[in-house]
């Protein structure tokens, strides 16, 4: 059947719209900020975003969601505005930006029209080094988190998320949610938000990327004017994290949820860092085992062949430390252990035979050619250039990701598999009534 | 961003809309045909959602499981979503794979096998899907008033369709709604990308072409009556938070007060950003927000004004504070809308309006799968110059105008004002 040619080329053109050495600017401020830009001229806008090293890590156990409460508060009010004319200015020009917690990091992201980038860096600025924390706003915010909270509480998703963490991550920070328990964010005084601020905001690793209708040059100027001349002498270097200890059977945690229709199960255990070598095998894996098409193996059996769920797929979170590598899967409870042993019998399978051949064809066809959507946008490049930074990629990791796709063989991916996943030695997390 | 686009009609019927966007090697397609839940009958309710799962089930060309991995292959992302007036279908791929995006839909508009066995797989994954939604209590209260908002007019059903009806509609109930509604002269083709004009006007003529026309649509006309008088909805259930919902019956988004109605809503609860996979800005200081959230009697709200083929609901919601009752919020609600009633706002606020929206536009326009949404969208309720000229006719809105919006529409008698309420475990029946 005739193929419809376009006017493009087709690997040269694709190649050279991946962001590389040549067109993304890379600067080191002096206190320790590392700045990244590429222009799009195409877009009237700009996309901001970023991270630095402060995260629920630092949360003392009876103060949980403490670096979590921190970042959402920075937006509350600062030295030179108060809460009504942070966001006066910005959603009088249609800007956006908010500061998340994780575990590790605290991240931010912005965007506006090209023509108010100065604007959104001085809020970026004011929010990182100035916040006030004003009382009656800090309860507000704990109100909605608390309500957050209790919402957490009443989702299956959600619920069975936590109670698998809890079970793999037995005695490991990465047990503890980083927004915390009801309890820990009750005990959160006005003082503990003004001290940690204090003593774990700065500059040194904030890594900072700007993409869009704006010159790298005059990007990196926005960006030292307001963050330039930042310092904490006192800032503390991340903590490290213990190692995981493995399963050595299978556990169940079951938590009850009155009046759903509906339950979640999670299962798996411990995967992978991203640093770690078996990354690109394992993700490939991960792609063949439960994402491929309509949730590769995982969806074929439990959704396409039983029937038993809407969504039902696989996910492996690779980050500063090792993530889950889990299936997830929405199912009628009379049939969750339908389910489970479907899964279990697919996690056998994939840990004790190679994937197929087409089958890894497939997904190597797949990560390559996703990279021009998944970079289609400023924000899509502006997280890709983060990441080349935040696990030390390279800045030509796009240009030779097809040949680094291409080089995984089947027994590397049998080999990763097998490494990270036991179908004896899984936690089973259920949410439901 | 440029809005020149080719537009014309095959011999057979089909409305073809064409962009080329030479920004990135991408090209997105989109199938859209004029079938929704406002197309259902009670005992077939949720038809045309079930039916939109069918088409990923096969063709004799293309059977189950080889479409999702064929465009996955090549590197595409593939989905479809089934709405009230509508139900689409796209494909966005790199430029030089699109070709099967635009082969696979020529194919599964007039082929799909809808296989007895693969109907009663897909049963139990669309019940579930159901089960997944009734799970959040906006959902079960948004069911309730949607019914009372429309008592005669089909608008009444969700999308989803009741379980009662998931449970027993058969395969050819399906393949019958699937041949009605399924065919060249009921679509619009919308492919927006790096392509050039010329010879994707050729390759649509060569695939589509040949498709026979059917008779035309019919879609049932059942007119909402007026309502007469304030309906009260409660929906109790085992979540432990308090919401508050208020639908008031709007104006068509092809009627001139659909536009003030947008900045009116801009004002209550926020501007609604125009890019479907996300990416509006916070409501932080919209006039509700102020007044609820601010006034610590919520920790959120948010609002909605869908565009539609017959008269809708502009929605409020509101998450209620833990401490706070409805009543308290419901009366903090009306003191606004008394407010505005009463006093136009500035010229400033609605010029406010229009640069947000025009931000929004610049987000939006980064994205060619989300262009593409747009020329297809805006063409089932109105015409894409719907949305090319959406800034300038915002621009020309009045606080007058803002006014007599808030007057002739937010008023109790138009209102199906509705809570979910938590009660007590032990209260509440399984």
């Amino acid at each position: 059947m005739k193929q419809l040619s376009v006017n493009s080329g087709q690997w040269s053109v694709v190649a050279s719209s991946l962001p590389g050495p040549d067109d993304i600017t890379r600067v080191e401020l002096s206190n320790g900020i590392t700045v990244l830009a590429r222009s799009n001229f195409n877009s009237p806008s700009v996309s901001v975003s970023g991270y630095l090293h402060v995260g629920g890590l630092f949360d003392p156990d009876e103060k949980l969601g403490l670096a979590d409460y921190v970042s959402a508060a920075l937006m509350r009010g600062t030295e030179k505005r108060d809460f009504q004319e942070i966001y006066q200015a910005m959603e009088s020009v249609g800007a956006a930006l908010s500061f998340n917690g994780a575990t590790h990091t605290t991240g931010f992201g912005g965007k506006s029209l090209a023509e108010d980038l100065s604007l959104l860096m001085e809020l970026i600025s004011e929010g990182l080094r100035q916040p006030v924390f004003p009382d009656q706003q800090i309860e507000r915010l704990r109100a909605q988190l608390l309500t957050g909270l209790t919402l957490r509480a009443q989702d299956t998703r959600d619920m069975a998320g936590m109670a698998f963490d809890q079970i793999v991550y037995k005695d490991h920070p990465y047990s503890r949610p980083e927004d915390g328990y009801p309890e820990t964010v009750q005990a959160i005084t006005r003082q503990d938000l003004v001290d940690f601020h204090k003593k774990h905001y700065g500059p040194r690793g904030l890594v900072i990327a700007v993409v869009g209708g704006v010159s790298p040059e005059d990007a990196v100027d926005k960006v030292r004017a307001a963050l330039g001349d930042w310092q904490n002498p006192d800032q503390p270097h991340p903590p490290q994290i213990p190692s995981v200890t493995p399963l050595e059977e299978l556990v169940t945690h079951r938590v009850e949820i009155a009046g759903k229709s509906q339950a979640d199960i999670v299962i798996g255990a411990s995967g992978l860092a991203r640093k770690s070598e078996d990354f690109l095998p394992a993700s490939l894996g991960n792609s063949v085992f439960g994402q491929f098409g309509m949730m590769g193996r995982i969806g074929e059996a439990v959704r396409e062949k039983a029937g038993l769920a809407y969504y039902a797929y696989s996910s492996m979170s690779a980050g500063m430390g090792p993530g889950p590598w889990a299936v997830n899967a929405g199912i009628n409870p009379d049939n969750i252990d339908k389910a489970t042993e479907l899964i279990r019998a697919e996690i056998k399978r994939f840990v004790n035979e190679p994937v197929e051949d087409d089958e890894l064809a497939d997904s190597k066809a797949n990560f390559i050619g996703r990279l021009p959507l998944a970079l289609e946008s400023n924000g899509g490049v502006a997280g890709a250039m983060i990441n080349l930074e935040r696990y030390d990629l390279g800045m030509d990791y796009y240009l030779r990701y097809a040949e680094r796709i291409e080089a995984v063989t089947k027994e590397d991916v049998l080999a990763a598999a097998s490494k990270y996943l036991h179908p004896d030695k899984l936690a089973v997390a259920i949410a439901g009534s | 961003m440029d809005s020149s686009i080719t537009k014309y009609k095959l011999s057979n019927g089909m409305q073809v809309m064409l962009k080329e966007i030479h920004t990135a090697p991408i090209i997105s397609n989109w199938v859209w045909y004029r079938v929704g839940s406002r197309d259902e009958i009670p005992g077939k309710t949720g038809i045309s959602h079930w039916v939109e799962h069918m088409q990923f089930k096969g063709t004799p060309q293309f059977p189950s499981g080889i479409l999702d991995k064929a465009i996955s292959r090549e590197g595409g992302i593939w989905n479809a979503f089934t709405y009230l007036d509508w139900t689409t279908y796209f494909e966005t791929m790199p430029a030089d794979k699109i070709d099967l995006g635009l082969r696979l839909e020529a194919d599964r508009m007039v082929n799909s096998i809808f296989d007895a066995e693969e109907v009663e797989s897909e049963r139990t994954v669309i019940i579930s899907e159901r089960q997944g939604s009734e799970n959040q209590p906006m959902f079960q209260l948004g069911e309730v008033m949607r019914a009372a908002a429309f008592r005669v007019h089909p608008y009444h059903y969700e999308i989803i369709g009741d379980m009662v009806d998931l449970e027993t509609m058969s395969r050819d109930d399906l393949y019958n709604h699937y041949r009605n509604y399924y065919r060249p002269n009921n679509a619009v083709m919308v492919v927006a990308g790096d392509f050039d004009t010329k010879e994707m006007k050729v390759r649509i003529e060569e695939l589509y072409g040949p498709l026979q026309a059917g008779d035309e649509t019919v879609r049932q006309q059942r007119p909402e009556p007026s309502q007469r008088g304030e309906h009260r909805i409660t929906v109790e259930g085992t979540d432990d938070t308090t919401y508050v919902s208020a639908y008031y019956h709007s104006p068509l988004a092809s009627e001139p007060d659909f536009f003030p109605f947008i900045v009116l809503d801009s004002l209550l609860t926020g501007p609604t950003g125009l890019n479907m996979f996300g990416g509006g800005i916070s409501n932080k200081t919209s006039r509700l927000y102020l007044k609820l959230v601010e006034g610590d009697l919520a920790v959120g709200v948010r609002g909605g004004l869908p565009a539609t083929i017959d008269p809708y609901v502009y929605s409020i919601s509101v998450t209620v504070h833990p401490e706070r009752t409805p009543d308290e919020v419901i009366t903090a609600i009306d003191e606004e809308i008394q407010r505005v009633q009463d006093t136009p706002p500035t010229q400033a606020a609605v010029d406010r309006a229009v640069k947000q929206a025009r931000a929004l536009f610049a987000y939006s326009s980064e994205s060619i799968t989300n262009q593409a949404f747009w020329m297809g969208f805006t063409e089932m309720y109105d015409s894409y110059d719907w949305f090319t000229g959406y800034l300038d006719r915002l621009a020309t809105v009045t606080p007058d105008d803002v006014q007599r919006i808030a007057q002739t529409y937010l008023v109790p008698r138009n209102r199906i004002l509705g809570t979910y309420l938590p009660t007590k475990n032990n209260e509440v029946a399984k």
